[in-house]
């Protein structure tokens, strides 16, 4: 059984979320978790598999979610997958540019750095008012029907918007799949292990570690433009540094660098704010101090802990 | 905009040169503890954030400005210990990333645990009566508070040189920034060292935060946007350069105040773009890849 799932893991991610929406209390809640799901998705491949910590993925998932907000919104394409295209393009091409500039330094200085292009984003859409709706957030969003060859589907109930990002989303986890499975997969995972090494045997460390940066946006962009479809509005909260901190948490809380881990991470994150919100405004006190305790404690994460624990 | 002038040009340069004192006290911070243990403090500018509200806990608990002044930073710096000596040292040996993810998760705490304490609405914090004022510098006149902010980073950052370089425990300070086993096996303690660097690296946050309380008002999102421009302060410094820190701190300061008389949309977004052209030429950082006081 294990094995099986080991080796058949988007079938797995499949059955699973085809009838997650039955197993948390209500839907919405299952839509984020999808979405936030590939959020850390994208994230865990820079960090868990490339080892480079980005303190900074606020910026695709919310150039992501502005690509296509601004697309549907503004120049009213009308179509779904213009829009979609838009976000991740817009993704894609930050994670370019970002990622050759933050790749000039490396070790600590990765993290800071992808902060600060981060914040720098945040200021850009904070003043570019009339394309981002600046501090209100971009409104006017409207989800356009899916249109595939020969069929049209609306997708105005939450349960068919799910299972239409779950496709999207089972794309992508196949798509890492296919990644980590691929020589260049292995060579990510040669430069987490020892950066010098790999380019000692060969391999061009810079381009491997920029289109793993930039395969990493299109993750999260893809999961910000979702997210953006899903509102209806980009709150300007997308490009700031607490959405950056938020797919750090849920990765380490899941597990970085295992498959599932950063699905298993963004369902406990937000349940536990689901859950702690009731009780307390508090709450990011409570998620911050068991963040720290599964940094000093617990560092594989609970999916990661768990496979340890069920060893090989 | 007002009348452009070289006596307002003059007055918004002090104001950046004021702005690049804090940023210097903060980058000077997190450069010491990095050179010496590899360790980024995110937790800095809640540190910072922290000094302001104890300074402003201590004025009203003593009413005096002065003993405020001394005790925040101080308070701050046994904060600082604590953190190294509990959370930070477990984490040596690891990933580099780890220490930086854990005073990431202890600056949520702190600055929600602020709020709980303080509430979510911002203080203010007024500067002593004997510096409340401006002084006529000639070509303007200029805030008191101001130019004693620059007088006191000057005499801290003189006294931190002094005591990196004259004496015993800076010399054993500089030794393990750069071959921290060989001062081991000479027989010294290490584990004390760390502990005194980090306390003075976060009392330097703590004197930064009860400075620019009466300056920059005290809120508890105060230590996100400077703790990011500290990080690029040391970026473009040269991470474990205390020069570095110092140069690039007054440069910083000065490109957000100059930019902010011209263009005040792009002031935030300038210091990235200079970030940005520094990462372009000199990737390294202005005085990066030399020793800590070089």
């Amino acid at each position: 059984m294990r094995s099986w799932i080991a080796t058949h893991p988007v079938v797995a991610f499949l059955v699973v979320f085809a009838i997650f929406p039955y197993l948390v209390p209500y839907k919405a809640l299952a839509t984020q978790v999808l979405i936030y799901g590939l959020f850390a998705l994208g994230f865990n491949l820079l960090y868990g598999y490339t080892g480079l910590l980005s303190f900074g993925h606020a910026a695709y998932w919310g150039l992501g979610a502005y690509g296509t907000g601004i697309a549907l919104a503004k120049l009213k394409v009308g179509s779904l997958w213009l829009g979609l295209a838009a976000g991740l393009g817009l993704a894609a091409a930050g994670g370019a540019v970002i990622g050759f500039f933050c790749l000039r330094r490396r070790g600590i200085y990765f993290a800071m750095l992808t902060l600060a292009f981060a914040q720098l984003l945040y200021f850009v859409g904070f003043h570019l008012a009339d394309w981002t709706g600046g501090d209100d957030g971009l409104r006017g969003i409207t989800l356009p029907p899916l249109a595939l060859p020969g069929v049209t589907i609306p997708l105005d109930t939450s349960l068919a918007f799910y299972y239409f990002a779950l496709a999207l989303v089972a794309t992508a986890v196949a798509a890492l799949k296919r990644i980590l499975d691929s020589p260049f997969g292995a060579v990510l995972q040669a430069i987490r292990e020892n950066s010098e090494r790999a380019s000692a045997c060969g391999y061009d460390t810079s381009r491997v570690k920029l289109l793993s940066f930039v395969f990493s946006a299109l993750f999260a962009g893809l999961a910000g433009s979702l997210d953006a479809l899903r509102l209806n509005v980009v709150p300007i909260e997308s490009l700031y540094w607490t959405t950056s901190g938020q797919v750090v948490i849920m990765t380490l809380l899941g597990g970085a660098g295992t498959f599932f881990g950063p699905f298993v991470g963004a369902a406990t994150f937000l349940v536990l704010e689901d859950r702690l919100a009731v009780f307390t405004e508090s709450w990011p006190l409570v998620v911050g101090a068991i963040f720290m305790a599964f940094v000093l404690f617990l560092p594989k994460g609970i999916w990661g802990t768990l496979l340890a624990r069920l060893g090989p | 905009m007002a009348e452009l002038t070289l006596a307002t040009l003059a007055a918004q340069a002090f104001t950046g040169l004021v702005l690049g004192m804090i940023l210097v006290l903060l980058a000077i911070g997190l450069s010491l503890i990095f050179g010496l243990m590899t360790v980024v403090n995110f937790a800095h500018g809640s540190l910072y954030m922290l000094g302001a509200y104890l300074g402003f806990f201590l004025i009203g608990y003593t009413k005096s400005f002065w003993l405020a002044l001394v005790v925040a930073p101080l308070l701050v710096g046994a904060l600082g210990f604590g953190i190294e000596r509990f959370l930070v040292r477990p984490l040596y040996g690891r990933s580099i990333d780890d220490p930086l993810l854990l005073t990431f998760g202890l600056s949520l705490v702190m600055v929600e645990t602020v709020r709980l304490i303080w509430g979510k609405i911002g203080l203010t914090l007024d500067p002593p009566r004997e510096l409340a004022g401006a002084v006529n510098l000639g070509f303007t006149y200029f805030p008191l508070y101001r130019l004693f902010v620059i007088g006191v980073t000057v005499v801290v950052l003189v006294a931190l040189f002094v005591f990196l370089e004259k004496t015993n425990v800076g010399l054993i300070i500089r030794a393990g920034s750069r071959d921290p086993l060989m001062v081991k096996a000479l027989g010294f303690d290490l584990g004390r060292v760390w502990l005194l660097v980090f306390g003075i690296g976060t009392a330097l946050a703590g004197l930064a935060g009860i400075l620019a309380g009466p300056m920059r008002g005290v809120y508890a999102e105060m230590g996100v946007t400077i703790i990011i421009e500290s990080f690029v302060v040391v970026v473009v410094g040269g991470m474990g350069s205390l020069v570095g820190a110092i140069v690039a701190g007054i440069a910083i300061g000065e490109v957000v105040s100059l930019t902010t008389l011209f263009a005040p949309k792009f002031a935030e977004i300038m210091v990235f773009i200079v970030m940005a052209l520094v990462l372009l030429v000199r990737p390294s950082g202005l005085f990066g890849e030399s020793g800590l006081m070089e």
